[in-house]
């Protein structure tokens, strides 16, 4: 077990240095000089050396990438002398535009989309499951039919119209929902859940809609199994059958693609967050790419990486406890 | 019989490991699956390769019809080192040995029509069908003891036996020197069994293909191989014509195998026959009258 | 010589069981029909091709047929007609009374739980006010009983950690631990080896010496029946061939369809029947 978990973690390590590389490679190659764009209009040549050097972009592309690495572990200084300045570890760099260390933008950032991820994840998961329940056990029904209904729906539905026509009629036509504000749950609670409201049910229809079609497919597959006859057979219970044979097998894979999706949303709702005007990662990925603030586009796609890679790995570990057949070194 | 000069197949020291790789730190771990596998199978015989499960029987199968590589070991097709065969010979040699499959409905692309599936070998070995695809199925199909009318139908159309057949036919299209029966009737019904047996039988007669026969049912080998081999953890216990192997057995293994297998006692078998002659002694009797 | 079985009616009697399934073209009849007894502690073989019924019959004895399938007849056990008994009753009997052996053990055994979970769920289920240390005792015990050595270790470990033989014992000792008065057994060794299968057909009889169980052996070889039951029933098609006792079904078969189906069992020491006749391949049926 132990050492299944060390491969599990020397790949991650793996994986993320690939991604590393990947990025920086892409942003070092294909960027126009950053220095140019920091310096601005009123520029001279001694200026834009000097902010050079200040970044270490006169360095070589080796040198670069190792201090960036050892930065994220470390930290690193910038310039030197007396206007040197020390950033501390995880250091990401500084913003172009703003000035701010990335690492603080990011952190500022996280608990938004942390909240929009959570309860959102939360939303489809229990909507998908009980709706795939429902239809399961009403196949071939109304019920099931209706489900399938507005699943179809679900999935069809772009992000973006979702969230305005949702904006257009609960907050502007009808009013039910006041417009987003920033306020924290501790100061308002009933306004922060308003406010989330929204974004919560656009991020979670579409991921609702299919999970409740794949709860509804594996509890009718696993109900086929013969297992489920023998438990039949020993004379269960059918509360008993339903929970413990038809509902485990069914369950199981489900908790895999959760934990991956919902490492994905973790890693900022860029469309969203937009739209709500909240600001979360995912708001804070979108205005760094228009502006072309390439720390923070290149710390945002790192914290999607990282938070992916290790939401692989915890899928992993999960699947292990949930399915004994996977577990390593259960010879005979 | 099993003289090397004669034999169209020659394996010597056949050995197959498989390993399981243990990740980054682990070390890998190695299973031999075959071991010191040697044997003959002479034109237009048929040698029983029998075993339980695990006994690497239909792994070295698969190694004769070159679908898994060996570790070690020789094995030579119609005097030629299967193995290093490569471009057009082994093409050739594709169309010389066919496999026959435990699964017929999983071994038969259930998306094609029998007429798809049966000429499919000669497509692959850009031969000429003979008479045309259609007439030639049809002629396939009924020399397995299928109506040639339903060669428009879908394997998912034929019951288990019938499927069988097909796997059959698809393996006859070609005229090939060679069978490999690799369970190929384990699946199967005993009654149906016994008539795909006997198709296999009389196909080998007027083809006169040598046949490798897969299976770890002894009474099924009786009733069809020439000589059979007993395999046991990846080797060959015992080896002989049949009559030999079966009636004095030298390997305990052998004998547990043979005492193994379920049977109706011979006395009843012994009266049933009393019986039915007397009965048709009766008829006999009753039509003459 | 009817007066004494008389006082002591059989253990099961099924009587014009009929079990129909649904289709495009009204309701199809796979089992038609069907009479047959079980003495008390006797053995029956139901010996048919895939497709004659005989597992739709032991389903239909367990209250356990397909949705959509329906069921007529009489099915008498130890005087209890189970056609008529509520669900809950009939869970009751089903699994505790009558105790039922599938034929692949692997997929009849749920990769999730460990073996001993799963003999000690339909023990604790039958028997109120069980500790879940008494059910794995009784486990241990009924593992210890199929010959599983080291019972007390393996009944922490999963179906997959075991082999196909290993398997097919765990789901006997599942239907042991409940002490059932009638086990069904599905082509229990089927998917076996032939070395395995005589050790399942040895510690079913080993079982029934024992407990004094009846037994309905549900096979398609009927070279396997012949070592094990008394009595036996030959279905085709949903319809009853012939029945009688073993000896009968041997010795002097009536119908000619039983004669096919005894010439083709491959003999060990022959080569015999339908090998030596070439018999025409008419006895498939097109689906």
């Amino acid at each position: 077990m132990s050492r299944f978990l060390l491969n599990r973690l020397l790949g991650m390590v793996v994986v993320l240095f690939g991604v590393c590389l990947f990025t920086f490679v892409i942003f070092f190659v294909l960027s126009p000089d950053p220095a140019v764009q920091i310096c601005g209009k009123n520029c001279t040549p001694e200026a834009i050396d000097q902010i050079r050097e200040n970044l270490g972009l006169d360095q070589p592309f080796w040198t670069q990438f190792w201090t960036f690495i050892s930065g994220l572990f470390v930290g690193r200084t910038y310039g030197t002398g007396p206007n040197a300045i020390d950033c501390a570890a995880p250091c990401l760099g500084y913003s172009f535009q703003t000035s701010q260390p990335v690492t603080d933008m990011i952190m500022q950032r996280l608990p938004v989309s942390a909240t929009i991820a959570i309860g959102a994840a939360l939303l489809w998961l229990l909507s998908g499951v009980a709706g795939g329940l429902i239809s399961a056990v009403r196949e071939g029904r109304f019920a099931d039919r209706f489900i399938a209904g507005l699943t179809l729906t679900g999935m069809s539905i772009p992000n973006y119209v979702l969230a305005l026509s949702l904006q257009f009629v609960l907050v502007v036509t009808l009013g039910w929902l006041p417009f987003p504000q920033a306020v924290s749950f501790g100061n308002d609670p009933l306004q922060w859940f308003l406010n989330f409201l929204m974004p919560w049910i656009v991020l979670a229809i579409g991921a609702a809609a299919v999970y409740t079609r794949l709860t509804r497919a594996n509890v009718i597959e696993s109900l086929q199994e013969n297992y489920v006859r023998t438990a039949r057979a020993k004379g269960l219970s059918p509360g008993l059958v339903w929970r413990r044979h038809a509902l485990r097998p069914a369950l199981t894979p489900i908790v895999t693609i959760f934990g991956m999706d919902f490492a994905n949303l973790l890693g900022g709702a860029l469309i969203t967050e937009t739209v709500f005007g909240l600001n979360g990662v995912g708001k804070l990925a979108a205005d760094s790419i228009t502006k072309n603030d390439q720390p923070v586009i290149m710390a945002v796609t790192l914290l999607a990486a990282f938070l992916v890679v290790v939401g692989a790995m915890v899928v992993d570990l999960l699947y292990t406890a949930i399915d004994p057949r996977v577990r390593v070194g259960s010879a005979k | 019989m099993s003289d090397g000069s004669e034999a169209l197949l020659r394996v010597r020291n056949l050995v197959k490991d498989f390993t399981s790789p243990g990740g980054v730190f682990g070390r890998t771990r190695r299973f031999r699956a075959v071991d010191d596998v040697s044997l003959d199978v002479a034109t237009g015989e048929t040698l029983a390769l029998v075993g339980e499960s695990g006994s690497g029987k239909s792994t070295t199968a698969r190694m004769i019809a070159r679908l898994i590589d060996p570790t070690g070991g020789t094995i030579e097709f119609a005097g030629r080192e299967v193995h290093e065969l490569t471009g057009k010979a082994l093409h050739a040699f594709r169309g010389e040995v066919q496999v026959v499959f435990q699964d017929p409905y999983s071994s038969l692309n259930p998306k094609h029509t029998v007429e798809r599936i049966v000429t499919a070998p000669l497509v692959y070995q850009k031969r000429k069908v003979p008479g045309g695809a259609r007439a030639f199925t049809g002629a396939l199909m009924e020399r397995v003891g299928l109506n040639p009318d339903h060669s428009a139908r879908f394997p998912a159309q034929f019951s288990g036996g019938q499927a069988q057949r097909i796997g059959i036919a698809r393996a006859l299209a070609v005229a090939p020197k060679m069978i490999i029966a690799d369970e190929a009737v384990s699946a199967l019904d005993v009654s149906v069994q016994a008539q795909v047996i006997n198709l296999l039988r009389r196909l080998q007669e007027e083809e006169g293909f040598s046949c490798l026969f897969i299976a770890h049912d002894l009474a099924v080998v009786r009733q069809i191989a020439t000589r059979v081999a007993v395999m046991n953890g990846g080797r060959i216990v015992e080896t002989g014509e049949r009559d030999q192997v079966f009636d004095s057995p030298r390997d305990d293994y052998t004998r547990k195998l043979l005492a193994a297998v379920p049977r109706i006692r011979p006395e009843w078998d012994a009266e049933r026959r009393r019986n039915e002659q007397a009965r048709k002694d009766r008829e006999r009797k009753e039509a003459g009258r | 010589m009817s007066t004494a079985t008389d006082t002591a009616a059989p253990l099961l009697r099924v009587r014009g069981l009929t079990v129909g399934f649904p289709t495009a073209a009204g309701t199809t009849d796979v089992v038609k029909s069907l009479d047959f007894d079980l003495e008390r502690g006797g053995a029956l073989g139901i010996v048919g091709e895939s497709g004659s019924g005989k597992s739709m019959t032991s389903l239909a004895i367990m209250g356990l047929l397909p949705k959509g399938a329906t069921r007529s007849g009489s099915i008498e056990f130890d005087g209890t007609e189970l056609t008529t008994l509520r669900e809950r009753a009939m869970r009751a009997v089903r699994g505790d009374r009558i105790a039922m052996i599938f034929q692949d053990p692997l997929s009849s055994l749920n990769p999730y739980y460990t073996v001993g979970t799963q003999i000690a769920e339909a023990y604790r289920s039958h028997r109120k006010g069980v500790t879940r240390r008494q059910a794995r005792t009784v486990a241990i015990e009924a593992m210890e009983r199929v010959h599983i050595h080291d019972a007390a270790r393996r009944v922490h470990h999963y179906p997959h950690q075991f082999s196909g033989g290993m398997r097919q014992r765990v789901m006997i000792a599942m239907m042991l631990s409940m002490e059932p008065e009638l086990i069904i057994a599905d082509e229990p060794t089927t998917a076996l080896d032939v070395t395995v299968q005589a050790q399942i057909l040895d510690l079913l009889a080993e079982i029934r010496a024992d407990t004094g169980a009846g037994l309905i052996l549900i096979t398609h070889d009927l070279a396997v029946v012949s070592e094990v039951t008394d009595h036996i029933v030959v279905m085709r098609e949903g319809d009853l061939v012939e029945q009688g006792s073993a000896e009968r079904i041997f010795t002097d078969p009536q119908e000619e369809y039983t004669r096919m189906l005894l010439d083709a069992v491959p003999r060990i020491d022959d080569e015999i029947g339908l090998l030596r006749t070439t018999a025409a391949p008419s006895a498939e049926e097109d689906r």
